[in-house]
């Protein structure tokens, strides 16, 4: 660690004036990215491997204020930034965790994680299976993902698809205030290493949560079984399902109610763990209702939606009354902020592919 | 012609052994921020004071890259702009950039490089169509021998060593100036570039505004290099460093490296030291990350106010070419002003129009689909823009 002490540390001056914060307890309201720094740092809290590093992550807090407080109340060697690399950040974070720490790094935007690719597919994804399970790599890489901000190129992308086509990576991708805490607590839990992607739109968004509750998760014997490779049904509903995840869930909900009005019920899927995969849940789910949409703001050629809707055909066929159809971003770049209205699946779409599911037929 | 590098003694000072690599002891300064003329200083290469009518010419192009710094920042708050990652108090490089390329030459600029790029000659609708969301971006490159603004770091630093690669095998005497942050030269593309610049001995030249920060990054988390400039030495290329708020000095030693390219003598590298005055974008809060003293130590600093006073005390600036040049930077503020507050509309048939150069069916599909959409006259939802 000297060399971390050693560290010259300007900057930090004018940070250290504000007052350590207290730490939140009990019944609360707050935003998901509060939410995603309190998973943080109370992991950090209870297990002194855990680290943060990336870029503006230190006295910023992080351009989107996640790792907002860290450093103040671990210090620089726990949560600091890194030179302007993304490949050094993931490939330090593999040598780091292949040596005793638990990195929880954060690449700033979507596209500018591409850097680190190689280091996440050709080591990160793969060093658990080369060694024959010898060497596993509890890391965590956090991805600021997917559109809806009115940000320009490269900030918008919904870059999922890449990591998980890519076998030994763990995805994740929470879409609630609670679930941004619970399943950053488990990615970080995990031996496994997880990106772990954070839809953008969504870290101003408020929830009232207990804290003490979702602490109590991961207090000594009661440890709660993780939510990675479980999908959660958002909304109950018996005439069709729409699956979505992370960015899509609100559409999907706000879809449902509307369609609620009109005398249809829809039942609404949050996929969360993009991988492991949870089959079981989604299978049961259109099972019970027949009919199947699967929402996604990326892209639709080959992507996660394409692999949700070959996997339900596969499992479900002689339960579907209708072809499973996909409501997701057209197969173009993310488009200019004053185009995004275009491209962005909403309640319309949706609502227009649900029109679509052969109703006349049953 | 081959495109075989050429292993042979690519022009360096023969006699000098490895030391021409290493940048002059201090920062090439050629007017002090007091406006003073500097006598000659010990540097590497004989600088000289730029003639009366550059810096004549020089002053004027910084009071309109002044002005287009404030305009875009007024306009951005005003809500017609998504972004603007402002150069102000880095006016000199923009300007030095544009000087010091011919037409024929090309430039590399960075998102923050609007006011090199305005140089250039694309017009201020074309410069400002990818800041204002309209699409992501707004010139044609080979008009303006100017590449498009970018984002992902470093990465256009390549693209520079291509084109001037290109140059090589074209028998062109183009050369490539590509421009980037500090904390651009911590990503590996930054290490790429220079790299093959120097094994294909290409005709390029890349110049660093070092304005201290990344963000919230200050430089010294960002290398410990005894400078930016010394990270050329390993390259096999020489590295200079110069005030950045120092025009003629700007001049003086980005005209050096360049022409040196233009002669078959390799490519270099430039550190200019400045400051960002502003936040890093409209969306930054600097106040969380350096002190308002720090900022104004670089007030004084200003590379406006420097060739002002030099100017001046000259006798080369008088009133009517204060009002000329004042009037000359309003009447590109107006039709920035002008331009930004007509409103567009970007056409969303254009989505799906220019992803390959024939759409393919499932595009023609799509568009099709959005039309019927759009058509049938369907509220859209989703962003908020
Ligand atoms: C590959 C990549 N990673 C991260 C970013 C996000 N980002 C945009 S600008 C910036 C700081 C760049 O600093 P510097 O190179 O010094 O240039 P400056 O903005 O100061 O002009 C960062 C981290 C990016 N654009 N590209």
């Amino acid at each position: 660690m000297t060399t971390m002490a050693n560290r010259p540390s300007a900057g930090t001056a004018h940070a250290s004036t504000a007052a350590v914060e207290p730490e939140l307890r009990g019944v609360q309201t707050i935003t998901f990215a509060k939410a995603l720094t309190l998973a943080m740092s109370d992991a950090m809290a209870s297990d002194a491997t855990v680290l943060v590093f990336g870029e503006d992550v230190g006295t910023l807090g992080g351009v989107f204020r996640v790792t907002d407080g860290l450093t103040r109340r671990f210090g620089e060697e726990r949560c600091f930034d890194t030179p302007l690399a993304e490949s050094g950040i993931v490939g330090m974070a593999t040598g780091m965790a292949m040596n005793g720490m638990k990195p929880v790094v954060e690449m700033q935007f979507d596209a500018f994680a591409y850097p680190a690719f190689e280091q996440i597919t050709s080591h990160v994804a793969k060093m658990g299976n080369r060694t024959r399970g010898q060497v596993r790599l509890p890391l965590v890489i956090r991805i600021p993902y997917a559109g809806g901000i009115g940000g320009v190129e490269h900030h918008c992308d919904s870059s999922e698809a890449y990591y998980v086509h890519t076998p030994g990576l763990t995805v994740l991708t929470p879409s609630t205030v609670s679930d941004a805490y619970i399943m950053l607590r488990d990615a970080i839990a995990s031996p496994d290493p997880v990106v772990f992607m954070e839809p953008k739109k969504l870290y101003f968004s408020k929830a009232t949560v207990d804290l003490d509750a979702l602490r109590a998760r991961y207090d000594g014997d009661s440890v709660l079984p993780s939510s990675i490779g479980k999908a959660a049904v958002a909304r109950e509903g018996t005439d069709a399902t729409l699956i979505a995840y992370g960015p899509s869930v609100a559409a999907a909900l706000a879809a449902a109610e509307t369609a609620a009005e009109e005398g249809r019920s829809l039942q609404v899927i949050d996929v969360r763990s993009l991988v492991p995969f949870d089959d079981e849940t989604v299978s049961a789910a259109v099972r019970s209702t027949g009919r199947a949409i699967v929402i996604a703001e990326a892209p639709g050629f080959a992507s996660m939606a394409a692999e949700i809707v070959a996997r339900i055909q596969e499992r479900c066929f002689h339960s579907l009354a209708a072809p499973v159809l996909r409501v997701s971003g057209f197969d173009i770049p993310y488009p200019a902020p004053r185009l995004e209205k275009y491209y962005l699946p909403g309640v319309d779409r949706i609502l227009d592919a649900v029109d679509q599911l052969q109703w006349e037929q049953s | 012609m081959t495109n075989h590098p050429e292993i042979v003694d690519h022009g360096g000072y023969a006699g000098h052994g490895e030391d021409y690599l290493l940048p002059s002891d201090a920062p090439v300064q050629l007017i002090a921020p007091e406006g003073a003329p500097m006598t000659a200083g010990d540097y590497k290469e004989p600088y000289a004071l730029p003639d009366d009518a550059t810096l004549l010419d020089g002053y004027e192009r910084l009071v309109i890259g002044r002005r287009v710094n404030e305009q875009a920042g007024a306009l951005v708050r005003q809500g017609r702009m998504a972004v603007y990652p402002s150069s102000y108090g880095q006016e000199a490089c923009q300007v030095a950039s544009d000087m010091c390329l011919r037409s024929s030459d090309w430039l590399f600029p960075t998102y923050r490089d609007t006011v090199a790029i305005l140089g250039r000659g694309v017009t201020p609708m074309e410069a400002f169509e990818s800041l204002r969301g309209d699409w992501h971006s707004g010139f044609d490159p080979h008009q303006y021998n100017t590449g498009l603004p970018t984002t992902p770091l470093a990465t256009q630093l390549l693209h520079a060593v291509g084109v001037a690669h290109a140059a090589k095998l074209r028998g062109e005497d183009t050369v490539a100036l590509a421009l980037c942050g500090d904390g651009a030269t911590s990503e590996g593309d930054f290490h790429e570039a220079l790299n093959f610049a120097a094994v294909f001995h290409v005709p390029v030249v890349f110049l660093i505004q070092n304005n201290q920060y990344a963000i919230s990054v200050p430089l010294i988390h960002q290398s410990v290099a005894p400078s930016l400039a010394h990270k050329a030495v390993g390259y096999g290329m020489p590295g200079e460093r110069v005030d950045g708020n120092d025009l003629a000095a700007l001049l003086a030693v980005l005209g050096h490296a360049l022409e040196r390219a233009r002669d078959g003598g390799g490519p270099s590298l430039v550190e200019a030291h400045t400051y960002r005055m502003e936040a890093h974008t409209n969306a930054d809060d600097a106040t969380r990350y350096r002190s308002a003293e720090e900022v104004a130590q670089w007030v004084p600093k200003d590379p406006l106010l420097r060739l002002q006073k030099y100017l001046s005390d000259a006798g080369l600036l008088g009133a009517a070419d204060t009002e000329r040049f004042a009037a000359a930077a309003e009447v590109v503020a107006k039709t920035i002003r002008d331009g930004l507050n007509t409103e567009t509309s970007p056409d969303p048939a254009d989505l799906f129009a220019y992803v390959y150069s024939e759409p393919t069916p499932q595009l023609r599909e799509q568009a099709f689909m959005l039309a019927e959409e759009l058509s049938a006259g369907q509220p859209l939802e989703g962003a908020q823009s």
